[in-house]
């Protein structure tokens, strides 16, 4: 990706900013600027996600392009964060621990490297909740 | 009015790998190596970790053990010698990640292990100078030690931050002082991957003299003793050296036994002396006096003499300890611990 496309994304990939339209209580993710329901008569305004979610399904890649093959095998799930939204994001674990309905939570992780000289793409994947609090 | 501690948070990763695997790979004896270092296991950072996302898990923790609204933080600095990029500050990423942007100073430090510590005192003389209401200092490390390398038994990955302020102390700083000499004990020129050290050298006129002036030099300026501390950290590459500097100095076991994180965890650099002192931080009784001086090779030390408030009861249970951050590991052979060290 190059680096100003990476750049203008950087508070919804850090921070998991959204937007919720005041008018009907929607929440968007990633940010919308108008809410579909309510067309013109809706408010937006922006909003930070909470980072807690569920997984609602969930792949894991053996076999990925050259910027992510050194961290195959790992899961690529759909996750519905508390306030509605889904996304698609990379969980943290291991394979052999996803489940769906898991109940997963923010991190901030490296998320692709181009190259040794290119920018390093840092933004929120997702891992098992109560990891560190066993 | 006092300076010191409004809030820490500590990220450690949670692979780890055990000093027996490693011995396996290159044939040496397990048992010789954890008594020779006392350390038995080792963090091991994630594929897509380093130390721009350790730094910002750490400060994340920070932030939520506290009330301040990050827009409040006027100054964040990143002590590391693995900084991601050789230009383009760490700490920049951390201050997005933390909602601290735009208006705040950020930079980041170097000085071998030692940068963190150096990175509170920065934070401390802009809130004495009334120039920023909050800085945060942060610790972190993913450092490498070649294959083979006897240091390969204890280079860990891990962050610490601290939240420094005039407000809501967890923790008053009474007095810091440094003691800096031009010493070639450990270094890495620019572009190279693995550092290099004078082997025998790293001891007695690096880490025990500058520890031990440090200490004694604070000490004077406090006028304190040994006993009149509860707790003590020091720097901890191993387990051997903290203790033997420890009782050079006069300190007991008992003082430094809490704050001593390395056996389980490794040496974590930068973070290293501040994760010894988050877990004192994480089971001390308000009242408390205690004492840290970090090391870094090159070389420097810094210390600081330390009385826990008793706003620490309040926020202590925000963010995870370090015992519970130690907790649900997994454990890495060496051919997967190869592939996340990049190695492979
Ligand atoms: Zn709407």
């Amino acid at each position: 990706m190059a680096a100003p496309r990476f750049w203008r994304h950087i508070p919804a990939r850090y921070n998991l900013i959204g937007t919720k339209c005041l008018t009907c209580g929607e929440y968007y993710f990633p940010p919308r600027t108008t809410c579909p329901a309510c067309r013109r008569a809706g408010t937006i305004e922006e909003c930070k996600f909470k980072g807690i979610g569920e997984v609602v399904t969930y792949t894991v890649i053996r076999s990925a392009s050259d910027a992510f093959e050194r961290q195959t095998p790992y899961v690529l799930a759909i996750v519905r964060l508390e306030e509605g939204p889904r996304l698609t994001t990379q969980i943290v674990c291991d394979p052999d621990e996803i489940e769906i309905g898991m109940k997963v939570c923010s991190v901030f992780r490296k998320i692709t490297e181009e190259s040794p000289e290119g920018v390093i793409c840092y933004g929120t994947k997702f891992m098992p909740r109560g990891d560190l609090n066993e | 009015m006092s300076i010191g501690i409004t809030s820490y948070g500590v990220y450690i990763p949670r692979y780890k790998i055990k000093v027996e695997e490693i011995a396996r790979v290159w044939g040496d004896d397990p048992e010789n190596i954890k008594s020779g270092l006392m350390v038995y296991e080792k963090s091991v950072p994630d594929i897509d970790e380093d130390t721009a996302t350790i730094a910002v898990e750490a400060a994340r923790n920070a932030v939520r053990r506290s009330n301040v609204d990050p827009k409040e933080i006027g100054a964040i600095y990143v002590g590391s010698e693995s900084h991601p990029y050789a230009v383009k500050p760490t700490a920049t990423m951390v201050a997005e990640a933390i909602g601290a942007t735009p208006f705040l100073t950020s930079a980041d430090f170097e000085f071998a292990c030692k940068a963190g510590t150096a990175a509170i005192q920065a934070c401390m003389g802009e809130v004495a100078a009334g120039l920023i209401k909050y800085g945060i200092a942060i610790g972190s490390d993913v450092s490498q030690a070649a294959p083979g390398d006897a240091l390969e038994y204890t280079t860990a990955g891990g962050g610490a931050a601290y939240v420094i302020g005039k407000k809501d102390l967890i923790a008053e700083i009474e007095d810091t002082c440094s003691f800096t000499t031009d010493t070639p004990d450990f270094w890495r020129r620019e572009g190279m991957s693995y550092p290099l050290h004078g082997g025998r050298f790293t001891g007695e006129p690096a880490y025990f003299k500058h520890i031990v002036s440090a200490t004694k030099g604070l000490m004077i300026k406090v006028g304190a003793k040994p006993s009149d501390y509860d707790f003590v950290v020091f720097h901890q590459p191993n387990g051997k050296f903290p203790l033997r500097v420890a009782k050079t100095l006069g300190f007991t076991k008992e003082q430094i036994r809490p704050g001593l994180v390395v056996p389980m965890l490794g040496n974590t650099y930068s973070a290293s002396s501040l994760i010894g002192l988050a877990a004192v931080f994480d089971g001390a009784e308000p009242g408390s006096r205690v004492l840290m001086t970090s090391f870094g090779s090159g070389a420097g030390s810094d210390s600081f003499s330390i009385v826990v408030k008793e706003k620490i009861d309040e926020m202590r249970d925000k963010a995870p300890t370090v015992q519970e951050l130690l907790k649900g590991t997994k454990y890495l052979d060496y051919a997967l611990y190869a592939k996340h060290k990049g190695m492979v």
